[in-house]
């Protein structure tokens, strides 16, 4: 391999791994990717304007992102509070909690989908409660949300969890000498040094809820209009053999996950540049 | 994703501050609770409501016991080959310099932020009826959607990313000095890398394993999409929990989730001893 595209080595091995690599990446991920932006690409524009700009589409846009948002804002506000406790207290049981954490990476969505259906519908442990209280969560666009901070809890916290063991102390304690009530070494010194772990961990909840399907339907209702996410828009297209509407929509939920990368990435290269800039 | 459990600094505390740390332990602990110790208990108690038996009884169905044999299926198809390519590209990623190394990492990143009803509308679009290798694949008599080599290929596709993730940047952190020794003293490649790297990335490279072969046993979206639900034939254990949901049969759904939580709590404890191995989480 030429000296311009790698510095030399003396290890074996890298044009068998990189070329294993990138055929592999190419045939299984980026072909059928690329089949997806062509399909999408061979609509005309009043075509995919028409898929788009449908209402019922426009309905699955507003729930699918509404929905990711503000489970996103939740997980931000309580995976904080989360992260805080696990990285600055030492309780009974804190072991365990950490690895609890990682339970919806691991979980199958289907499973934590009718998990949550069952806590959570009329005649369910909580919903039953929830229900005297007036108060539905499946079948309503609540129950989207409830099972998009399922999805997303682990994103904000273990994104937070290594910025909040980052924090320096002294700084607290000499905030705290010189008369700073905790609520102003919290906001002035901790906060700043975790935001852009905390915005990170934002963007990642959010992007994942977008997209999120399996833990959604069991719970949400599915109802045209009201609780139908765009990812199940999609899979109903394919099921009536509207490949153009699907390929349309998912071309568009596509380039979203692409604008999401660009935003994490983004907020990553902040991130780096405050570090560098508070010199640490 | 790395998690980070050091040991805690616990200091004297004021009593405005311990009323802090209570109401803050408390609200996480119910937080979670609700979130996730209340589903994983519905689960659970939902698939014994009817005792025991009626629980081993759901595993007689021989719709069940063919979903159960198909996720094995694809799990063993599909979790060496992701291996062996998490292998190869934490390597060249790992041990070489070379230009457009941050792309090629996104774009193995990519699984992770598409969709994954995405992730089977692809080939759909590409192997389906009316795809475009579709007639061409019609003609010989060979079925790739709505049949089992489709559901492979949606999970290689939604799996792809989980072994190299957790080795590249392990493989990073502990830099190739020992493997240059090794090469340099006269070990072949292949032995260097069996005696000399691969005891070193073991934990990593076994916990990236477990992690591809949960979300290979439990994707639900991506499967959902090319399988087509043909009972007995290509419903994988997620899809069957669905089916079996879905005509109000309660105690089976729940007793086949029941397998796929076990799944997911025995991810989490390797992952766990995992880290406990190689010191990661522990200041």
């Amino acid at each position: 391999m030429a000296g311009w595209f790698r510095k030399p080595s003396v290890l074996p091995g890298f044009g068998l791994t990189l070329g294993f690599t990138t055929f592999f990446l190419g045939a299984l991920v980026l072909l059928p990717l690329a089949a997806l932006v062509f399909k999408a690409s061979s609509l005309s524009w009043h075509d995919l304007a028409r898929i788009l700009l449908d209402e019922r589409a426009i309905a699955s846009y507003r729930l699918s992102f509404g929905a990711a948002l503000l489970a996103a804002a939740v997980n931000a506000v309580f995976g904080f509070i989360v992260a805080w406790s696990l990285v600055r207290y030492e309780f009974p049981g804190r072991r365990l909690v950490d690895a609890v954490i990682d339970l919806p990476f691991a979980l199958p969505t289907a499973v934590s989908g009718i998990a949550l259906a069952a806590v959570f519908s009329p005649t369910g442990w909580l919903g039953q409660k929830l229900a005297l209280a007036g108060v539905q969560v499946a079948y309503t666009w609540l129950g989207v949300v409830v099972a998009l901070v399922l999805i997303g809890l682990p994103f904000v916290v273990r994104s937070v969890q290594p910025a909040l063991v980052e924090v320096q102390r002294d700084l607290e304690d000499a905030a705290e000498t010189l008369g700073a009530s905790a609520w102003q070494v919290f906001r002035r010194i901790v906060l700043p040094a975790v935001m852009p772990a905390l915005l990170t961990g934002f963007t990642l909840a959010f992007a994942r809820g977008i997209g999120e399907y399996g833990s959604v339907v069991f719970i949400s209702g599915n109802l045209p209009y009201q609780t139908e996410i765009t990812p199940l828009l999609i899979v109903i297209k394919l099921e009536q053999y509207e490949y153009d509407a699907a390929a349309a929509l998912g071309f568009f939920m596509l380039v979203m996950s692409f604008v999401m990368l660009f935003a994490i990435n983004l907020v990553q290269a902040w991130g780096r540049r405050r570090q560098v800039a508070v010199g640490r | 994703m790395a998690g980070a459990a050091p040991r805690v600094e616990v200091r004297a505390l004021t009593r405005s501050a311990r009323v802090a740390r209570a109401a803050l332990i408390g609200v996480s602990l119910a937080f979670l609770g609700l979130l996730l110790a209340a589903p994983l208990g519905v689960v659970l108690a939902q698939a014994l409501a009817k005792g025991w038996q009626t629980y081993v009884a759901a595993f007689a169905d021989p719709d069940t016991q063919s979903a159960i044999r198909l996720t094995l299926l694809v799990a063993a198809i599909v979790v060496p080959v992701n291996t062996v390519f998490g292998v190869c590209a934490a390597w060249a990623i790992a041990k070489f310099e070379f230009k457009g190394k941050s792309l090629l990492i996104t774009l193995i990143d990519l699984p992770f932020a598409v969709s994954p009803v995405i992730a089977g509308l692809v080939f759909v679009l590409l192997f389906g009826a009316h795809g475009w290798f579709g007639p061409w694949l019609q003609e010989r008599d060979v079925s790739v959607i709505f049949a089992v080599p489709g559901i492979v290929l949606a999970t290689l596709f939604i799996t792809f990313p989980y072994v190299a993730r957790e080795l590249i940047p392990l493989m990073q952190q502990q830099g190739s000095q020992e493997e240059e020794a090794a090469i340099t003293l006269g070990a072949s490649a292949w032995v260097t890398f069996l005696r000399v790297t691969l005891p070193k990335i073991r934990w990593g490279l076994l916990y990236g394993i477990i992690l591809c072969n949960a979300r290979a046993m439990g994707e639900f979206g991506a499967v959902s999409v090319v399988s087509g639900h043909i009972r007995g034939l290509t419903n994988t254990m997620p899809l069957q929990v669905e089916i079996l949901y879905n005509e109000y049969d309660f105690v089976s759904a729940f007793a086949v989730a029941s397998l796929l939580a076990m799944l997911a709590i025995l991810t989490l404890v390797i992952k766990t001893v995992v880290e406990w191995r190689t010191g990661r989480g522990r200041a």
